[in-house]
């Protein structure tokens, strides 16, 4: 019924086939939107935040869907300004799970901000003294540019490009490209810098403090970083799985391994300087404000030891360590579960940012603040998770995302 | 935020943050507006629109 709409040389299922998981994903979405209506109308008294917790669920998935995102930046920076350009290939997907992060990201701050008629008032009475005023200029710009980067997608629609402004405003808007990628990766400095620095300049939290070079703490540049070496794992993560569900191969080894090897590289100097800072952190800083680096993992029912080592190790040496050796890099499993261990590792970095950050005493009289999300707090959380889901399932099926598919999987 | 509205202040906090926002704004205005004018004088030329990318 829709073949018209698919895209040449390449093969789909049924109508049917596609709109029964389409139906099933979009009622977990539904579940989502009645939280978020709920929370729009009934306010923020439908979460499990408190005096503890001004920052809780929404804001740790914020920050792990801005770095898992950070793949379509990193992807952009390396294609358009390095001149990478076997990652043209993957550059549309990377995109596409971008501009779904980004996206997200907004929808959840315009639920957590509780009155989003006032969402404007961050743009016209801006606080300039803020690491977060900063952040909301950089994320909606960067989120435009995501918009420009995705329009030229949809315009290759096999039926949109058949009109002849469509199809020259998708030519010009490729030809400018490397402007916008360019503008997306200055925004994208900046707004994940920022968003490690609101933690890093608490100086009451001794958890989160940390030195830095000027305005900046160590933590904004630790951001930039990791966002620069996991979010391309959660591209090629996602490529994979897109893979297995459609049982296609739609990218080459040799983009996904050029991808990875990058990634590993990253990801291995961030976590020498990750590294480096925690040890300063737990030596120098620290007890220079009265804790010891065992307060902070003890006398608590959750937060234990074991979190730094699934943050340092398993979701940063070990991932890094498979990607940067060819046998590692080369095994299709070997490399799936260095991507796993990466969205881990830089999931557990953003939590502990936000939440322990929260949860930890910092007073000799208090006690750890331990928090569990409301249900409308967790629907609203699995709210993008089911959008990206329907996104990326029209946007594989009418739009030519995958360059390399038709070559990879000849029409019988 | 503009330099007429009552909460400006002619500091450097001001002009870097508001600066910043709007030298954003105005390349990505700039670089879509050139892609669409273009696109129209493209499409007026003529021809089926359909060449390589």
């Amino acid at each position: 019924m829709d073949s018209a709409l698919i895209p040449n040389g390449v093969r789909r299922c049924s109508l049917g086939k596609f709109l029964v998981p389409l139906a099933v994903v979009g009622a977990v979405l539904l579940w989502g939107v009645y939280a978020m209506l709920l929370c729009w109308f009934k306010g923020l008294n439908q979460t499990n935040m408190n005096d503890n917790y001004g920052f809780a669920l929404w804001i740790w998935a914020d920050l792990a869907v801005i770095a898992l995102g950070g793949g379509a930046f990193f992807t952009g920076f390396l294609k358009y300004l390095i001149g990478k350009d076997e990652l043209k290939h993957i550059i549309n997907y990377a995109v596409l799970i971008g501009f779904i992060c980004y996206s997200s990201a907004l929808l959840i701050l315009a639920i957590d901000i509780g009155q989003p008629l006032r969402g404007w008032f961050i743009f016209w009475h801006a606080n300039v003294h803020s690491m977060l005023t900063e952040v909301a200029f950089c994320l909606s710009c960067y989120f435009m540019v995501l918009t420009i980067e995705y329009i030229p997608l949809i315009l290759e629609n096999r039926q949109i490009d058949k009109v002849p402004f469509f199809h020259h405003l998708s030519h010009n808007m490729h030809g400018t490209m490397a402007v916008f990628a360019a503008t997306g990766a200055f925004l994208s400095f900046f707004h994940q810098g920022s968003l490690g620095g609101v933690a890093g300049v608490l100086f009451g939290r001794p958890f989160a403090y940390r030195e830095g070079l000027f305005i900046w703490p160590w933590t904004f540049f630790l951001f930039t970083w990791s966002a620069a070496a996991y979010g391309p794992c959660f591209t090629l993560l996602v490529t994979r799985i897109t893979e297995a569900v459609t049982g296609k191969k739609l990218v080459k080894d040799n983009v996904v391994e050029l991808l990875a090897k990058i990634s590993g590289w990253m990801m291995t100097t961030y976590i020498i300087a990750k590294i480096i800072d925690t040890l300063y952190w737990a030596n120098v800083t620290a007890p220079s404000k009265g804790f010891n680096l065992i307060d902070f993992y003890s006398n608590n029912g959750f937060y234990g030891i074991w979190i730094l080592v699934m943050e340092i190790i398993l979701g940063g040496i070990v991932p890094a360590a498979i990607l940067i050796t060819d046998k590692g890099r080369k095994s299709p499993v070997v490399r799936t579960v260095a991507f796993v261990l990466a969205v881990i590792g830089v999931s557990v970095n953003r939590w502990v940012m936000v939440l322990q950050v929260m949860a930890v005493p910092v007073m000799p009289f208090d006690q750890w603040a331990l928090y569990y999300p409301s249900w409308q707090e967790v629907a609203t959380t699995i709210l993008p998770v089911a959008y990206g889901i329907i996104l990326i399932m029209i946007s594989y099926r009418y739009l030519p995302i995958f360059p390399q598919e038709a070559e990879l999987n000849p029409a019988e | 935020m503009f330099p007429f509205n009552f909460e400006w202040i002619w500091d450097m906090s001001h002009m870097v943050f508001m600066g910043g926002l709007w030298y954003a704004l105005i390349i990505l205005g700039i670089g879509m507006t050139y892609c669409i004018v273009k696109a129209a004088i493209d499409t007026a030329k003529g021809g089926d629109g359909h060449g390589h990318h």
